[in-house]
């Protein structure tokens, strides 16, 4: 590319300044070609207040490892395309990717149906993404390396928490959700979950909004009345994107206090409650395996250098943010224990890895492309962040292939 | 014979305080060093009935009770540090705040209501009655019973027989049960219900009682739910209504498509957000934000509305499907421009007080105050714009270029000054909407993309070119929408709702209002 264009004189002083700066600052890199990682991210769209922070986190890694001297002496490049909260888009965003800019490894997608949209593609040219959100399992692919929770990491725990005598010994549920794949499976994994616990279909309700829904007050009102039937109730909620932000404020408007109904989200992070004044909604509950609250000293570092890439010291960190860290931690340590950048050789060296996670534990990914996680709860603070009202005392392995899915249970590895 | 007693009272006074301090030490232990102790430790303070426990447990909820390595309890106050209780001034130094998790929001509910059932304060005493009901325990019924006998506001008085009902209902005395039951069945309040409801189980005995009672409950609910369903309707009307308004100008009378009709609803929301912001340094005008939002996002707005008919839209008149496509991109310019420029996170709209919480309607019926607000606000935008184009100028010489360009151009209007300002005129009005509906969705650069269609949908179904269609299409889709929903779910009442209106638009292809003779054809 770059002989092909004409070489001014500015540009020819600005990169002779660039290689004199350089070698005295960053560490030089072999001629070889770099190291490719492609970021398939909605830019714009609906999923865009989520996924920005997310490519922001791999360019920062990417950043940081070229710092620490790249991979294998190479250079990495990150290549970042916008999908555009589109899901074909996504399908096609991937193709390039992996076949125009030929990406030696993507980190991408947010919801469900954008993963099982690139999934066949992966498949098809053998390529390697990895998926930082926590979703419904029910999948497993070789060419995927799922690095957010499984449904027995998150969806599960925070149910049981809930039944708990801490959680409020709630007798019935309201599961709301955003009307897709994600909300849909895990709320039937939680259903037959709930019916295993003793509790009655009578006593689980149920309903479905559209993205971006804005008009809650016909459910609040509902899930009011659900509850006033003599029995403690809590909200599961699957609700996913901006739509969270109508919600908690109609919940508050109409006076329910996480005293009376508590709700337990598992797509409602730092980032979401940025948005919106939190103080009406203290004591509500968030399930994830990583709060920004947490400390370690891994977290520590973590939080500065995001802030300090990010050039703000207010921005928060969360959940999908640190499964994205952890999982470019684990690709780096995979590609050097490979000793290539191969798809094959790197996707076996993976399964073992080991990372620190800012989280607290130390995180490994197992043969079912899925890591061992700690599941943790927290309550919403006037501050927006959470505080960790209960954790596991380990990190635990996921359940891909949930035992409350009746036809596919038998598909558990061991 | 005076010395004697004074010294004998003086040393009561000394030695009871003292005595009650000791219990109210004792009554501490293990608050702070795990939930189930501090919940245990509350619920003691609570029953001890002692208000000098109040500081402490206000501390408590607000997050500024701390608790020293040492198991001292430490308030944090405007003052500095003192010492829960004792209150001599301390070292913060190693002090971890206490942590609150929702069994510990219970207790501290019910003792902090129980403490402040005789609170000067009316205020206070209410929420105090409400913390009383629901925390229910047959203790509480001697103090509420003093309570009631003290209480002069009905309001709280209502609310005190209410909480003295549920907790007789907990007694064990038969006598004392029936007459809780029979009390909370002469309400008309769902919570007294849901108490009835959860006792049911409990006194398999009373189960005929209580039955009747919640049927009592529920005859005098029904009504309110009706009324609460129909508010709901208009409410989501009055949004359809703020949304569609200024396309029943641009499209309705002027017969432009114009996709980027969402996108000015946004601007009109981001306008919000930078006058808040732009307020942030003078705390008077704060409250008044939102109010003057509404010029200045029409007034945007409008600019961007005439700067896109001069520029563009006029070139392509009598062209529908190139205006649709080319407003269509310049939507999606917008919505990246404003995009790169805040980004992509939600911005932070404070609503004011004055549109925070429930409103009780007489009869019970509760109303969100921002619905309620936003629903007053709609209906005087569409008589704003009534009588714009009614009573003004303005307005007559807009109505004359719609129906008779021609003649009217040989009248000596200026056709393309008027083109202009009536596209801007609904490009302001598509802006005062986004201050509304900042108040109730997320200020987001997507946001006007989500009412693009319905705002079409009630415009046509209201019939192109009436206000009044409009109004009707509006309060009318809102309600069936929401009338559908509990029986259809969110998605699905949606669906329901388009594909009525298609049918509709096949029999009546001109809508509800059809506009007849010469304007019709126009």
């Amino acid at each position: 590319m770059i002989h092909r264009m004409p070489i001014t004189r500015r540009a020819a002083l600005a990169g002779l300044g660039t290689v004199l700066a350089t070698p005295a600052i960053r560490p030089s890199f072999a001629q070889s070609a770099p190291i490719k990682v492609g970021v398939l991210h909605s830019l714009s769209g609906t999923m865009a207040i989520s996924e920005t922070a997310l490519r922001d986190t791999v360019l920062m890694m990417v950043e940081a490892q070229n710092a620490a001297g790249g991979i294998l002496g190479r250079r990495l490049e990150a290549v970042v395309v916008d999908p555009a909260s589109n899901w074909p888009l996504f399908a096609e965003k991937a193709r390039e990717l992996l076949a125009v800019s030929k990406v030696d490894v993507t980190f991408g997608c947010w919801t469900s149906v954008s993963r099982k949209s690139v999934l066949p593609v992966y498949e098809e040219l053998n390529g390697l993404l990895f998926y930082p959100v926590q979703y419904e399992g029910e999948e497993e692919s070789k060419n995927i390396f799922y690095t957010g929770a499984a449904p027995n990491q998150q969806a599960i725990p925070a149910v049981e928490y809930l039944l708990s005598a801490d959680g409020g010994e709630a007798k019935r549920i309201a599961l709301l959700g955003t009307d897709y794949v994600y909300p849909r499976t895990t709320n039937r994994i939680l259903r037959n979950f709930l019916i295993s616990k003793g509790i009655p279909e009578s006593d689980i309700m149920e309903e479905y909004t559209p993205f971006g829904h804005s008009d809650w007050q016909g459910i609040v009102s509902r899930v009011k009345r659900f509850a006033g039937e003599g029995k403690k109730t809590a909200i599961v909620s699957t609700i996913n994107g901006d739509a969270n932000v109508p919600f908690y404020r109609e919940l508050g408007n109409q006076g329910i206090k996480a005293e009376d109904i508590p709700s337990v989200a598992f797509s409602v992070g730092e980032e979401e409650l940025a948005g919106i004044d939190a103080r009406p909604l203290v004591g509500h509950l968030a399930a994830w395996n990583y709060f920004m609250s947490v400390e370690s000293p891994v977290n520590t570092q973590f939080k500065a250098l995001w802030q300090s890439y990010i050039k703000n010291p207010r921005r928060v960190t969360n959940d999908p943010m640190e499964a994205t860290y952890t999982g470019f931690k684990m690709w780096a340590q995979a590609v050097a224990k490979a000793g290539t950048t191969s798809v094959d050789a790197v996707r076996t060296a993976m399964i073992g890895q080991k990372v620190d996670a800012p989280c607290g534990y130390t995180e490994e990914m197992h043969a079912n492309h899925h890591l061992s996680k700690p599941v943790m709860i927290g309550e919403i603070q006037a501050d927006g962040q959470f505080n960790i009202v209960w954790k596991t005392p380990t990190a635990i392995p996921a359940e891909n292939w949930s035992p409350f899915i009746p036809e596919n249970a038998n598909r558990r590895r061991g | 014979m005076k010395h004697p007693l004074l010294a004998f009272l003086l040393l009561v006074a000394l030695a009871l305080p003292a005595r009650a301090q000791d219990a109210l030490t004792a009554a501490l232990e293990g608050l702070g060093t795990g939930f189930n102790q501090t919940a245990e430790a509350v619920d003691r303070l609570g029953a001890s009935g002692d208000p000098r426990a109040l500081p402490l447990l206000r501390a408590l909820t607000e997050g500024r009770l701390l608790r020293r390595a040492d198991g001292t309890l430490l308030i944090r106050g405007e003052a500095g540090v003192i010492e829960a209780l004792a209150g001599a001034p301390a070292e913060a130094a190693e002090a971890s705040p206490v942590r609150l998790n929702n069994r510990v929001r219970v207790a501290l509910r019910g003792a902090l209501g129980r403490l402040q059932l005789l609170s000067p304060d009316a205020a206070e005493r209410q929420a105090a009655a409400d913390a009383v009901f629901r925390s229910r325990s047959a203790d509480n019924v001697a103090v509420l019973e003093t309570a009631l006998g003290r209480e002069t506001v009905p309001a709280i008085r209502d609310r005190l027989l209410l909480a003295l009902a549920a907790s007789r209902l907990m007694a064990s005395d038969l006598a004392d049960k029936m007459a809780g039951i029979a009390a909370l069945g002469a309400s008309a309040s769902p919570e007294a219900r849901a108490v009835l409801l959860e006792m049911r189980g409990a006194n398999p005995g009373l189960a005929a009682q209580i039955d009747e009672a919640v049927a009592a409950v529920d005859r005098r609910l029904a009504i309110r739910r009706a009324a609460e369903t129909v508010f709901q309707g208009l409410s989501l009307g009055s949004v359809l209504l703020l949304a569609a308004l200024g396309l029943a100008v641009t499209f309705g009378v002027m017969g432009v498509i114009n996709m980027a009709h969402g996108e000015f609803v946004m601007l009109g929301a981001y306008t919000t957000f930078i006058v808040q912001e732009a307020l942030r340094t003078i705390p008077a005008l704060q409250p008044w934000s939102l109010p003057l939002a509404v010029p200045i996002a029409f007034l945007v707005t409008a600019a961007c509305g005439a700067a896109l008919e001069r520029g563009l839209i006029r070139h392509l008149y009598g062209r529908p499907l190139e205006t649709l496509l080319m407003t269509f991109g310049v939507g999606m310019m917008i919505q990246q421009a404003v995009r790169l420029a805040f980004g992509a996170q939600n911005r932070e709209i404070i609503s004011p007080a004055w549109m925070q919480g429930t409103l009780m309607l007489p009869g019970g019926v509760a109303v969100t105050q921002n619905r309620l607000w936003i629903l007053v606000f709609s209906l005087v935008v569409l008589g704003l714009t009534v009588a714009a184009i009614r009573l003004t100028r303005f307005g007559l010489e807009m109505r004359a270029v719609t129906q008779k360009r021609a003649i009217a151009a040989s009248m000596g209007i200026r056709t393309g000054r008027v083109d202009a300002l009536t596209f801007a005129f609904g490009s302001g009005i598509a802006g005062i909407a986004g201050v509304a509906l900042s108040q109730i969705d997320n200020v987001s650069p997507n946001l006007g993309t989500g009412y693009i269609i319905d705002s079409f949908l009630v415009v046509v179904f209201g019939g192109v070119g009436s206000l009044a269609g409009t109004l009707v299409g509006a309060f009318g889709l809102g309600t069936i929408n929401k009338i559908l929903e509990p029986w259809a779910g969110a998605v699905l009442a949606k669906v329901f709702v388009l594909v009525a209106v298609m049918l509709f638009i096949q029999r009546k292809p001109r809508g509800l209002f059809a506009q007849k003779g010469r304007a019709a054809d126009a």
